[in-house]
This record gives structure tokens, sequence and C-alpha cells, in this order.
């Protein structure tokens, strides 16, 4: 079963960080990446621009809206994301948890219909 | 055996042990019902089965494998004949220590923290307990819509998110027993709180939150946090006959009639709760519980050991400092100490306004007031509690209070001023 692991924070308090620690983070989300990819969980992983990079597009009676921003602000915005695959939901929480950034953000696991064959 | 004591009796392992065997947890649920149905309708034709429980669950099993297999057959979806045909070799293990583990592991996954503890409680007493839908809705006072819908989200995150069917990990397991043990508490003080209504099926979730506590402490052998867990809940429940009059209104536990209380739950309750506390049980469960008990030990009100349940208050607070811990240890201070003692105490947490808006801290003051005979002051501090209740029997209670204090105040008034009857 695949799971994506979407990671919310604050972008203004990330922002702030220091040089030193944001090396230091980069570097404990380098080796989380790694750890999940020789398990074999791993799917796909990335980090976004900040929300402020974000467009949202609407379709409506068939004309297209485009406007700029995310689709909600929110007090944590989304800045990555890692797609994994996960026995169940407990393997998966397992996993999110160990996300550098859940001890200052959030992360919420959404399971991912499976593909019908 | 009749049915019905069967079914209160075995709907538990036999769903438990068919939702292992086929790892579907909705489709269970109904095969289960249908396997009741069926031997309803079979056994007193054919006789009972040697292995009732057994043939329950087969009968449930083949059900579940029928919907699967007519399943993939409308949608001729591979993947699902797959699962089906890796249902095939089928060996029931129906040993006690296997059925332990498949209701452990039920009532696990019934109170999964990525579930919303409200589901958790619904889900926990339609599945491991057996309740209906409306039995639960009137348990909670909602429609029965609402209760389905509940349900129906819930069983539909559990199928879609995937969660285990299985035991947590060690490293989780005693933070998942403390999810456990606070469904279970909410079961009770759900059932435990209103003494209004429709107080059977209230009374209902009290003793299936003590079936559940019971259960527990079964399956999980010398944990000393559930033991205390099921002693807090006898002690009282020990009180329910007492605590309120025939009409339905509350008797407060200084009034009550104390030859009412459920001596066999007492004597359950204080012998496993001492044993729970020698084994080193210190939730907060544990120290209500041991409130409980100091009450339970009184035979007349006055002879209550206040300062040891002050002592008791102070604990808890330790563990929660909450406003309301602190007005329940003023309370007990006061009656320990004296109500000029409590009186300061609450008027210091009044003014800290934190319990703003909470009818129980004018209703404490006031209980202190008349305890010291200040007649108009207690009127006045049991109207602001009125103000602020919102259960009918807190307001009847509270409203009798008031006319009693009125009733002694012009009783003094008019004993105070002999000068004007001259």
């Amino acid at each position: 079963m695949e799971y994506l692991l979407l990671i919310y924070g604050n972008e203004a308090d990330e922002a702030k960080m220091t040089e030193a620690d944001r090396s230091a983070m980069h570097q404990e989300f380098g080796r989380f990446t790694q750890s999940i990819q020789q398990s074999g969980n791993l799917r796909a992983g990335k980090q976004l621009q900040p929300v402020a990079t974000a467009t949202t597009v609407r379709m409506r009676d068939s004309k297209r809206l485009v406007t700029d921003g995310p689709f909600a602000e929110t007090r944590e915005q989304l800045g990555g994301f890692y797609m994994i695959e996960a026995k169940d939901l407990d393997e998966a929480l397992e996993i999110a948890e160990r996300i550098p950034s859940t001890r200052w953000g959030s992360v919420e696991v959404r399971p991912i219909v499976p593909m019908r064959s | 055996m009749n049915l019905e004591s069967l079914y209160r009796e075995e709907w538990r392992r036999v769903l438990a042990t068919t939702v292992r065997l086929t790892g579907d947890f909705d489709l269970s649920e109904e095969a289960v019902q249908d396997a009741f149905v069926a031997a309803l309708q079979q056994w007193p034709r054919d006789g009972e089965p040697a292995n009732p429980c057994a043939w329950l669950v087969s009968t449930a099993r083949n059900r579940v494998v029928d919907q699967i297999r007519r399943r993939a057959r409308f949608q001729e979806k591979q993947e699902e004949i797959e699962q089906f045909v890796s249902l095939e070799p089928f060996e029931i293990d129906l040993s006690e220590a296997a059925m332990v583990d498949d209701q452990l592991r039920l009532i696990f996954t019934c109170c999964h923290p990525a579930l919303a503890v409200e589901a958790q409680v619904a889900l926990t007493l339609r599945t491991v307990c057996g309740l209906t839908t409306e039995e639960i809705a009137r348990g909670f006072l909602l429609p029965v819509a609402t209760m389905a819908q509940r349900l129906v989200r819930v069983k539909r995150k559990i199928r879609d998110a995937r969660l285990p069917f299985a035991m947590p990990p060690k490293d989780k397991l005693a933070e998942r027993l403390d999810g456990v043990m606070l469904v279970v508490y909410l079961v009770f003080t759900e059932g435990y709180a209103a003494t209004s209504g429709k107080m059977w099926i209230r009374r209902q979730l009290c003793e299936e939150a003590i079936r559940l506590g019971r259960l527990l402490c079964e399956l999980v052998p010398r944990n000393p946090e559930l033991r205390a867990l099921l002693a807090l809940m006898l002690l009282h429940d020990s009180r329910r006959i007492a605590r309120a009059s025939p009409e339905g209104e509350i008797v407060t536990l200084e009034e009550q009639n104390r030859e009412l209380w459920d001596r066999r739950e007492i004597d359950q309750g204080v012998p496993l709760l001492e044993a729970a506390l020698r084994e080193g049980a210190r939730s907060e469960y544990a120290v209500q519980a041991a409130i409980a008990a100091v009450h339970a030990r009184a035979s007349r009100a006055e002879d209550t050991d206040w300062p040891q349940i002050a002592r008791l208050y102070e604990v808890l607070f330790q563990k929660r400092p909450s406003p309301v811990v602190e007005l329940n240890r003023a309370a007990a201070i006061a009656m320990a100490e004296g109500p000029s003692t409590g009186l300061a105490l609450i008027d210091a947490l009044e003014s800290r306004g934190e319990l703003a808006g909470y009818h129980l801290l004018p209703a404490a003051r006031a209980d202190l007031l008349r305890r010291q005979g200040r007649w108009q002051e207690a009127a006045e501090a049991y109207r602001q509690a009125l103000a602020l209740v919102a259960n009918d029997p807190e307001r009847r209670y509270l409203a009798r209070r008031l006319e009693e204090v009125e009733g002694l105040q012009s009783a003094d008034r008019a004993l105070g001023t002999p000068s004007i009857i001259h």
C-alpha cells in the first residue's frame, strides 16, 4: 500500500533559521531519506518551493481561473512530501514519525488509492 | 444454551477471530451477524453443534469468502480473486491463546489513535461489545443517523487507510493501552454522568465499560493500571442506586443511604485497587479509585477520612494541574480543616478567573457558606450557580438547596428581630 507523507511547517519560522541549523536539518533529512531508501519504503520525495511560488488553477464554466497562492492559507504550509510503500498504516506512521520536521511542524499521512489493473 | 446469551458472550470472540481469518473488518461484521441468524434457524432444527463458537466462526468466514468471491466475479478483478485464493488454505485456530490475541487485536484496532476518539468509543461499543447502532445512539443521546454515519466513516477509514488488525509494536504498547483505557473510561463516564433521561440505557454503558474492564484485565494479566481502572469503575458504580432518588433527583454523597451501596462491587473494587497500588499503579484512574475507596470505607458520611482525601486530591493535582481538580481539592480541604480554609482557596481560585462560567464553583462556595450558616451569602452563591447550570437534575438540586437556605434565612430574621414583635 502506498502512502503520501505531506510535510507541513511554518515557512516564516523556517526562514528565520540560522545557516548552521538549516544545514543540520538538511543533513538530518538526508539521513532519513537514505534510511527509507535502504529499507525499500521510499517511492519518491521532494522539497517544494515556498507557497509564495504557488499558483492555483480552477476551471469554472469551461473558463480557466488562475489565482496566485495556495489552495488555502494556513498557519503551516506544505513544504515537501515523501511517497512511501508500507504494509499498513502503522508502518506508515512509524516512518512518518521519523521525519525530522515532525518535531516542529506536522506530517499528514494519506493513503493513496491503489491502481486497479 | 440460549442464543441470546450466546450472542452476548460469543459475539466478540467470533467477530475477532473472523476478522483475523478474513482480514476484512466490515464484511466480517455483517457475516457474523448472518451467522448468528443462521444459528437461530438451524440449531433448533438440527441440534446445537459440538463447538458453537467454531461453527459460528466457520459460518461467518464462509460468508465473507462468498462475498469476496461474488464481488470478484462481478468486478472481474484479478487482485480480489487472488485475495480470495489466499483465503483458501483454511484451518481455524480456535485455541484459547489465539482467540485471546484476536480479541486484543480487535480492541486495539477499534481504539487506534488514527481514529477520532468519539469514533473509537462508538466502534468499540459496536464491535467489541456487540451493541446495536440504535443502542449506542441512545446511550449518547444522539440521532441514530448520526451514529450510523459515524460508524460508516470510521470503518471506511479502517479499510482505506489500511489500519492493521494487529497488536501494537512493543514500544507503543503502553501508549496504546492508555488509549484503550481512555475509551473504556469515556464509556463509563458517559453512562455515569447523567441521572436523567433514559436511565436504563445509560446504565448499560456503565455495565459495558465494566465488562470491558474485566475483559482487559483477563486479556492483559498483571497490568496494575488496568486493574486500577476496573476498581475505579466498580467503586463508583457501587453507588448507582444510592446516588439518585427514585424520582431521579441527585442524592449527594453525604446524604446517600450507604446501605444501598453495592457491597459486592465494593468488596471486589477495594482489594483490586490495593493490589494495583502495590504493583505500582500510578495513573489518574488509580488516584481517583483511591479517593472512591476512602469514601467506600466510611460506613457513615461523618466517618470519612477527609484529610486522606485532601492528600489524594493533591496527588491528582500534581498529575493533572487543572482548576477543576483544584476545586475538588479545596472542597476536600474544607471538609478536613473547616469551611473557612476551603472558602479562602475557592476565592483565590475564583479570582484567577479560569473557572468563570463553571457552575460548580459557585455551587461549592454556596455549600461551604451554608455549612457556616451564612444563609444570605449562600443563597446568593446558589443563585449564581443556578444561572450557569445546564443539566436538569443538577438544576433541581441547586434550586432545592436555594429554597432551603432562603427558608433558614427568613427563620433567622424572624428570630433575630423580636423587637418588632414586641
